[in-house]
C-alpha cells in the first residue's frame, strides 16, 4: 500500500498484472458459458461473439434463455437492463474515482468492461483511478472470457450426449455457489432468495401465470422480490 | 429461434454497454435514494435464485440426477466452496446417476 489518498494509479503494467487472475477466473467462468450455449444449439461463432461483446456473466446466460425460449428482441432488452442493472450502480461508483485527466473518449471505452471483478479491483484500491491503470487491467479478463467461452463451446461439441446433459447442470451450480454464502450470512438476502422461491415456482407452475414467457418471469419476479427487499429492509450503506 | 442470432447479440450487447456507458459518462453526482441503492443490492441474488429454482430441476437427463446436482451444489456452497468446484460437483453427480439409472 504505498499509494495514499490523491495520488493516481496510472500504471499500465500494474493494471496487467491486477487483471490476470480476473482472467484465470474468466477462463474457467466462460468455458460453462461456451458450452451452455453450443449445448442449447448456439453455432460456436455466435457463443464468443456473445461474450466478446457482452462480458456478462449471467447477463449472457439469461439471455441464451431468452433466445432458447423464442423469447422476443423487447424481452431481450428487458431482461438484460434488470439483470445488468448493478453495473449502473457500479459505473456510477467509479465516475467518483476516475482520474481527472480521463477524457470523455476514455468513459466511452472504459465502460464495456465494468464486471463485478474489474470494478472491485479498479474502485476497491486507494487514490484515483487512472486511465493506463484501467486498460491495463481490461486486458487479461477480456481475453479469458473470449478464450474460455471459445474453449468450451469447441469442447461441447465433442462431448458424447449423456456428458452433455449433465453439464446442463453447471450454470446453476454456479447460481447456487454465488447465492448460498451470502444467504448464509446476510440475513435479508436469505429473505429475498426465499421469496424468489416461492415466486418464480408459483409463475412456473399456477394456471394462468405459467402463460408468461420465461424472460418476463424473470424480470417480474426478480424486480418484485428485490423491491420488497427494498422496502423491508433498507441496506445501510456499509453493506454495499 | 424467432430472430436472427445477429439481432438477439446486438440487443443483448447494445443494452448492456449502455447501462454501463450512460452513467459512467454522464452522471456525476452520487446516488442519494435509498431504496434504489437497497433494490440494486438485492437484485443479484433474486436474480440467480429466479433463475436456478425450478429450471435447476429440468436440467440434466432426469428429475433424479436433477435433484442430486441440486442438492450436491446446495451442501457444497453452504460449506462455502468456490463456484468452479460447485459447478463440476453438480455436473459429476448428475452423470454418476444418469448412468446408474441406464444400468437398471
Amino acid at each position: 500500500m504505498e499509494q495514499t489518498q490523491g495520488v493516481c494509479r496510472n500504471s499500465l503494467t500494474a493494471g496487467l498484472r491486477d487483471g490476470v487472475p480476473i482472467g484465470l477466473g474468466y477462463f474457467s467462468v466462460s468455458i460453462t458459458f461456451g458450452m451452455m450455449a453450443v449445448a442449447s444449439g448456439l453455432p460456436v461463432w455466435a457463443a464468443v461473439a456473445i461474450s466478446m461483446t457482452n462480458v456478462t456473466s449471467a447477463g449472457q446466460f439469461a439471455g441464451l434463455g431468452v433466445i432458447v425460449a423464442n423469447g422476443s428482441l423487447f424481452e431481450m432488452a428487458l431482461t438484460q437492463l434488470v439483470i445488468n442493472a448493478r453495473y449502473a450502480l457500479m459505473s456510477l461508483s467509479l465516475s467518483q474515482k476516475l482520474d481527472r485527466r480521463v477524457t470523455p473518449a476514455d468513459r466511452f471505452l472504459m465502460s464495456f468492461m465494468i464486471t463485478d471483478e474489474v470494478y472491485a479491483v479498479a474502485a476497491g484500491g486507494e487514490g484515483s483511478v487512472g486511465r493506463r491503470y484501467f486498460y491495463g487491467l481490461m486486458l487479461a479478463p477480456y481475453l479469458g472470457w473470449a478464450l474460455g467461452t471459445l474453449t468450451g463451446a469447441v469442447a461441447s461439441s465433442l462431448l458424447p450426449a449423456m456428458v452433455q446433459s449433465a453439464l446442463g447442470i453447471a450454470i446453476y451450480g454456479m447460481f447456487i455457489a454465488i447465492v448460498v454464502p451470502v444467504a448464509k450470512k446476510v440475513r435479508p438476502v436469505l429473505k429475498v432468495v426465499a421469496l424468489s422461491v416461492v415466486l418464480s415456482c408459483a409463475v412456473h407452475y399456477l394456471p394462468v401465470l405459467n402463460q408468461i414467457s420465461s424472460g418476463f418471469t424473470i424480470i417480474l419476479c426478480t424486480v418484485v422480490a428485490a423491491a420488497a427487499g427494498a422496502v423491508l429492509f433498507p441496506v445501510k450503506e456499509a453493506s454495499e | 429461434m424467432r430472430y436472427n442470432i445477429w439481432a438477439y447479440i446486438l440487443v443483448m450487447a447494445g443494452v448492456t454497454y449502455l447501462v454501463r456507458m450512460l452513467p459512467l459518462a454522464l452522471m456525476r453526482k452520487r446516488l442519494e435514494n435509498k431504496f434504489i441503492r437497497s433494490f440494486l443490492f438485492y437484485v443479484p441474488y433474486a436474480v440467480l435464485t429466479v433463475m436456478t429454482v425450478p429450471a435447476v430441476f429440468e436440467s440434466t437427463g432426469s428429475l433424479a440426477s436433477a435433484c442430486a446436482g441440486f442438492a450436491v451444489a446446495m451442501l457444497l456452497a453452504y460449506r462455502g466452496a468456490q463456484l468452479l468446484p460447485v459447478a463440476i460437483a453438480a455436473c459429476g453427480t448428475a452423470f454418476a446417476v444418469d448412468w446408474l439409472l441406464t444400468l437398471f
